[in-house]
Order: structure tokens, then sequence, then C-alpha cells
């Protein structure tokens, strides 16, 4: 069981997320619409945006402080982050991309990440011709390698054809809880949600809808 | 092909890749800093490194002269150390860095503008601190533009005339290039001389233009 503390006030022109919220999982979700502040947050939490105030700390560890003048760097958070849009280096290929985060410190051993996710075949190719899943596979085995204190998860399931979405889903339950890494999970699905979160924070425009275990949280949603 | 010309030809050729090498770290730093940072005093740098694209020559190369010469801030000093500069193979090396730097700079600069800055957040949340991500992500990612750039730093090098024959004159075996060298040999009526100049100097530059506009359209090939 990991604490999610998420206290955070962000403005970005017209918009702003104020959201409050302590929790004890092994993952939690942020479910809401596309412009409901899911990303922002999420980028709020791996220290690629930085809120006007408020308090970040995953497992008792403080990310993000401003009472406390606490801002850590993105580099020192330790946190796997997938954006949507995968961002794999383009200049290298697989395999250098899924070791480039692995000098942060011990994480899961390279064989372990790669038959976890199935990409021995992969390592050797560039990353240009991959498929929207493969991308969403190394881009996950990248964020492992980092040693990761929490995987921060965006849309993973978005460029990925249904055949594919199980495996990758039950690759994720395995990191939660075979590697015991907690994950923060972006979803507009709730059936996504349901599957790897137990606790649910809901957003609509950058507030607060619901928060709460999520077949709870997302069983009204639906109703 | 006498001695001479293949001499001219030899000497301009290393004069203007030992020139590309001297600009190189400056121009990256300078186009990377103008692409990717705010400072104090931004626009009077960039005014400045752009200055020499649009400056007579001749003027840049009084300029240098002035600074270089032994009475000059710069010359001075290397005078003190024993090191002289104006009218030496060195002369027409610094003359040739400072003429094709701009277009170095212009070209990095645009290598670094096109690079994704998320990459670099990237790189960032894996732990890299900012030199890795520099020399990993960023460099790599620029650098067709900055080869680009370095190949057309090299070919304005090669034809580089007004400020070489002002700050390094028109020595034979010693200073004189292919720029002036075809207007040497004119003046003195060695029109033979001067033509088999041009027709190198069409070479390099087709071939050196050639390569630049390669690699610049390699980029997302």
């Amino acid at each position: 069981m990991t604490t999610f503390e998420l206290d955070i006030t962000l403005r970005q022109g017209s918009f702003t997320l104020a959201i409050a919220s302590a929790t004890e999982a092994r993952s939690m979700a942020l479910f809401g619409p596309s412009g409901s502040g899911k990303t922002s947050a999420l980028e709020a939490i791996a220290g690629l945006r930085t809120p006007q105030r408020g308090r970040i700390a995953i497992g008792g560890r403080v990310l993000f402080d401003s009472t406390a003048g606490v801002n850590l760097p993105a580099r020192l958070r330790k946190v796997g982050y997938v954006p949507q849009d995968v961002l794999l280096f383009p200049h290298l290929t697989v395999r250098d991309n899924v070791l480039y985060g692995s000098g942060a410190g011990t994480g899961p051993p390279f064989d372990e990440v790669i038959d976890l996710l199935d990409l021995s075949a992969l390592l050797p190719r560039g990353v240009r011709t991959l498929s929207g899943g493969e991308r969403q596979r190394v881009a996950l085995a990248r964020a492992l390698q980092s040693a990761p204190d929490v995987l921060l998860l965006d849309e993973p399931l978005a460029a990925v054809d249904l055949r594919r979405r199980r495996r990758i889903l039950e690759a994720l339950l395995r990191v939660r809880d075979d590697l015991a890494i907690p994950l923060v999970y972006v979803t507009h699905t709730p059936e996504e949600a349901m599957t790897i979160a137990e606790f649910t924070l809901v957003l609509e425009s950058g507030l607060l809808a619901g928060v709460g275990p999520s077949a709870a949280v997302l069983g009204t949603a639906r109703d | 092909m006498s001695p001479e010309i293949l001499e001219i030809a030899v000497f301009t050729v290393i004069a203007a890749a030992a020139a590309t090498v001297l600009m190189l770290v400056p121009g990256v730093a300078i186009a990377w800093l103008l692409a990717r940072r705010q400072f104090p005093g931004k626009a009077i740098v960039e005014t400045l490194v752009s200055l020499p694209l649009v400056m007579p020559p001749v003027a840049t190369g009084l300029l240098l002269l002035w600074l270089l010469g032994r009475r000059g801030p710069i010359g001075g000093l290397l005078e003190r150390a024993g090191v002289e500069v104006v009218f030496t193979p060195a002369a027409v090396v610094i003359a040739m860095a400072i003429m094709g730097l701009p277009l170095l700079v212009r070209t990095a600069r645009a290598g670094f503008e096109q690079v994704t800055h998320r990459y670099e957040q990237m790189a960032e949340t894996l732990g890299a601190g900012p030199w890795r991500v520099f020399s990993t992500v960023t460099l790599p990612l620029a650098s067709r533009n900055i080869l680009a750039g370095a190949t057309l730093g090299f070919s304005r090098a090669l034809g580089e005339f007004g400020a070489t024959i002002v700050v390094a004159g028109s020595i034979p075996g010693r200073t004189r290039t292919l720029a002036v060298g075809i207007f040497s040999f004119t003046e003195a009526g060695q029109d033979r001389s001067a033509a088999i100049l041009v027709a190198i100097s069409v070479a390099i530059a087709f071939a050196a233009v050639l390569v630049s506009n390669r690699l610049a359209g390699m980029r997302d090939a």
C-alpha cells in the first residue's frame, strides 16, 4: 500500500486545476473527460509543471511542498512517466531507449522487464517502425528501468488495438503486484480504471467530482 | 596543375577546415543559448553574431586587423606572449571562422529550435542531468542541422576574400587562398592560373553546398 497525497492548485491561462486528496492504495486512477485536468495533474507529479501551491507526496516522499519550499526537479523525483504520446527517443534503438534511465538506480532486472513486456524481438529495431502497442510497451519498459518509486501512465491504451489491450493491462497488474510499483493511471474509460486502480479521483473542469474506491465511484458515475 | 596552384588549393581547404573546427564549439554554444535561453543582452548577441553577414567583409577585416594588430587589445596581449597573428596563416583561419560563424549559428539554432522540448523533459524524468540531456538528446536530435551549418560555414570560409586580404594579405605560399589567389592572379594578368582557381573553387563549393543540402533534407527521412 502506498500513500498518495495530492494537494494541487495549478493555474494555466484561464484553466485552474484545484484538487486535494490523500489515499492509501496500490494504484490510483485520475478519471475524467478530456480537458478535465488529468494530464496536468500527472505532469505536476512528474515535476514538469509547477503548481502555484500545494503538496505532492507519494509513499511519504515529498516531491513538492509550497509551504516548506520543496520542489524536487524532475530528474530526482524517481517517477516512471509514460506520457500519452510516449516520446520514445527517435534517434535511439528500442534497446537504448529502454536502457536510457537505467543508470538511475537498481530497477527491476533488464531481462525481467523485457520478458514481462515481451520485447526481446524488438530490441535492435529503431523506434520509428513500431506500432502503437509496441511503442507503449517500450515506453513502459523504459520507465520501469529507471527504478521508479511510482509509475505515471497517461492513457496508456489509447493508441493500442483491442487485442493488445488485455496483454498490456495484465502486464501493468504484474508491475503493480509482482514488482510492487504503485501506479497513477490517467484514463477516461471506467473499465480501465476499475481494472487497474483500487482508488479513483474523478476530475471535472479541474475540480474533484468524486473520490473513493474505483468500483464505488465509477459505478455511480456510469449510472 | 602547377605546384603553386595545388598549394593554394590545399592550403585553402585546410584553413577552411581549421576555421570550421574553431567555430564549432562557440557556434553550437551560441546557437543553443539563442534557441533555448532568455538572458539580458540576447538581442545584442544575436545582432553581433549576424553582423559579419551584412557588413562589408573588408570592414570586418579592418576590425580584425585593429583587434589582432600589435597595438590592438588582443594582438598586444598575444605579442607579449610571443605570438603574432596578423599576416600569418592563423589570421586566415580566424577571418574565415568569423565570416563562417553566422551561417553555422543560424542553421544550428534552427536545429535546436526544432528539437521538441518534451524529449528533454522525458530524459529528465528518467534521471538525466542537464549535461546528459544535452549530450544524449538535444545534440543528437539537432546534429543534422549542426552538420549542415558546419558545412555552410566551411563553404563560406572557402570563399572568404574581403576580411582575409585585409588581415592576412596575399603572401604566396603563406596566406594566399583560392579567393585571394584569383584576385591576385587576375590583377597580375595571369588569367590562366586565375581560371584554374575559379574551376577548383566552383567544384569545392558545389560539393559543400550539395552535402549541406542533403544533410538538411535528410532530417525527416
